[in-house]
């Protein structure tokens, strides 16, 4: 069996004293769609951040392509990688935020050309010929001189999903992508999120758009308190959920909406 | 109940729309601004009449001792409002860091500087032979203080690193303003510190910070008259010497009160043209 593109082992983080993620292992194999769902405060967010090396956790592994990351062994013991290290192996997560983070400052082709010409030293001008279809790919490419003050927030967050990709990264990681949005530009971006899981990338998505997971993922995860309380096949999960934590959590989400509505918005 | 004498119908509103539109006199306005026409006619002829010999102010205006005076106090301004950037930035980021050492030393720092008149400050750089007569600096050697602490040094460290105190206080706010998640999104797309301070977070920082510092540096081409003490010959020191040779004490002041006006009129202009450059995305 081949190594997966991500595995996790019981990884810890706390807050202060508030113990928030209790020991997280996880298998993912590259090219799968994997979505996070759990109630609010579980620890979702957190978890991505901590892959993404955008916090430090205190205890456990985080491994990406084989490679340990934001620590490393020295004289048999684990300690944390120098600064330039980890800035490069931030590279390997592209990281999708809730509130699209888009530096103001640089048009939206700027802001794609940025990570690989300012990080990987790479020649501008194949650098934009590549972001001009990455524009085009998210449906963008009449908006590649526009700043983010001029975009909704729906093009907002798909530039920023071509930010991300620009850099050709292992995995791509969601945090909410769409609950910043208004209703109309959801299904935009749920769109090109359908379209990037369709050519193989590996992702993880926290969403709470259940018809997407339902459609576009391969499996899901359910998070309670700090751990994974159920792992399932996305079929499996949504038909037969073992727990009752998730049973009640998805009766909850499912009763007031009927999915068949929802699944025909992100349909391209 | 009556009917009040303003009260009108739907059939009077063709009188009312058929009504020229007019001009309410505020006799407010009207007022105070004639009397604020007289004084300030006043006070022009006061100086018109007074004892001002105008035809001097124009004699004195270009000489070479004023006009080198012009290019000294502009070349002070710049250069302590350059060392107040750079010392005042780092001082900002010290009062940012996560570790208590930089920030307890930026804010005494801070503390200090602002603590003590500018005119205090300027004497003690200038005497600092008083306290320390020798200086040693690597790679040169040892010095004299007083050899070394010409006016302009004087002067410069002096007015630069009180100016720094402030800048660091605008940087800090200007640091606070960009929004944490541009921190975290340059990090996610693999910038060192170094490379996402450059790069994203000082040019969005610029934009708050560049109307104030503009202020600052108005200020600070007015501050360096306060150098005339230590016999920097900027414009107000040489302004100086001319009237204790001639006695024209109005006249000459008049001259040096001209070119800081100049200096800074001219200076809004650019500051506008900075704000509109760094305001680039900007709704
Ligand atoms: N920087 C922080 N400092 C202190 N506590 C934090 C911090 N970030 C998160 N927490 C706490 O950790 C817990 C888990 O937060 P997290 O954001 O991971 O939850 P989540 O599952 O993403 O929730 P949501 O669905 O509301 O986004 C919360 O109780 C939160 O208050
Ligand atoms: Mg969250």
């Amino acid at each position: 069996m081949t190594e997966p593109a991500v595995w996790l082992r019981d990884l810890h983080k706390s807050f202060g004293s508030t113990h928030i993620l209790k020991g997280i292992s996880l298998d993912i194999p590259a090219g799968q769609v994997v979505c996070i769902l759990g109630g609010s405060g579980s620890g979702k967010t957190t978890l991505l951040r901590c892959i993404a090396q955008l916090e430090t956790a205190e205890r456990g592994l985080i491994v990406m392509n084989g490679e340990i990351l934001g620590q490393q062994e020295h004289k048999g013991r684990m300690v944390r990688r120098n600064a330039h290290d980890i800035a490069r192996q931030r590279r390997k997560a592209g990281m999708v935020f809730q509130r699209f983070n888009l530096f103001p400052h640089m048009t939206a082709l700027q802001n794609i050309m940025e990570g690989p010409v300012q990080v990987q030293k790479r020649l501008a001008t194949d650098v934009k010929q590549e972001a001009l279809a990455l524009l085009d790919r998210v449906g963008l490419a009449h908006r590649a001189d526009h700043y983010p003050a001029q975009l909704s927030g729906g093009q907002q967050q798909r530039v920023a999903i071509a930010r991300a990709l620009a850099l050709k990264p292992s995995v791509m990681l969601f945090d909410e992508p769409t609950s910043a949005l208004d209703p109309e530009s959801v299904g935009d971006v749920l769109a090109v999120m359908q379209d990037v899981a369709a050519s193989g990338v590996t992702m993880l998505v926290v969403t709470h758009e259940l018809a997407f997971a339902r459609q576009v993922a391969d499996r899901i995860l359910f998070m309670d308190n700090g751990i994974i309380l159920e792992d399932a096949p996305t079929t499996d999960f949504f038909t037969t959920p073992r727990e009752d934590r998730t049973k009640a959590f998805l009766s909850a989400v499912l009763g007031h909406r009927p999915q068949q509505e929802t699944c025909k918005e992100i349909t391209p | 109940m009556s009917i009040p004498a303003s009260f009108i119908t739907k059939n009077d509103a063709s009188h009312y729309l058929a009504l020229p539109a007019g001009r309410r006199v505020a006799w407010g306005h009207l007022t105070s601004g004639i009397f604020l026409l007289l004084l300030l006619a006043w006070i022009i002829h006061a100086f018109a009449v007074g004892q001002i010999a105008w035809s001097y102010v124009g004699q004195f205006l270009f000489v070479p001792a004023i006009l080198r005076g012009v290019s000294a106090t502009l070349l002070m301004a710049v250069c302590a409002m350059g060392l107040g950037m750079f010392a005042g930035l780092f001082l900002a980021l010290g009062r940012l860091s996560s570790s208590w050492l930089p920030r307890v030393v930026s804010g005494i720092y801070v503390w200090l500087f602002r603590g003590v008149p500018v005119i205090l400050q300027l004497l003690i750089w200038f005497n600092l032979a008083l306290i320390f007569p020798h200086i040693m600096i690597p790679g040169v050697g040892t010095m004299r203080t007083v050899d070394l602490m010409t006016p302009f040094l004087s002067a410069l460290l002096g007015l630069g690193l009180n100016q720094a105190a402030y800048i660091a206080e605008i940087f800090r706010a200007g640091f606070q303003s960009v929004d944490i998640g541009q921190y975290e999104a340059a990090s996610a797309i693999g910038m060192t510190r170094f490379k996402a301070m450059k790069r994203i977070i000082l040019p969005q920082a610029f934009r708050t910070v560049i109307p104030p510092l503009g202020n600052e540096f108005i200020n600070m081409i007015k501050l360096t008259s306060l150098a005339s003490i230590i016999q920097y010959p900027e414009v107000l020191h040489n302004a100086e010497n001319i009237y204790y040779a001639n006695t024209r004490v109005i006249e000459l002041l008049i001259v040096a009160g001209f070119w800081y006006l100049l200096a800074v009129t001219v200076m809004s202009p650019l500051q506008h043209l900075l704000e509109r450059h760094f305001a680039k995305g900007k709704r």
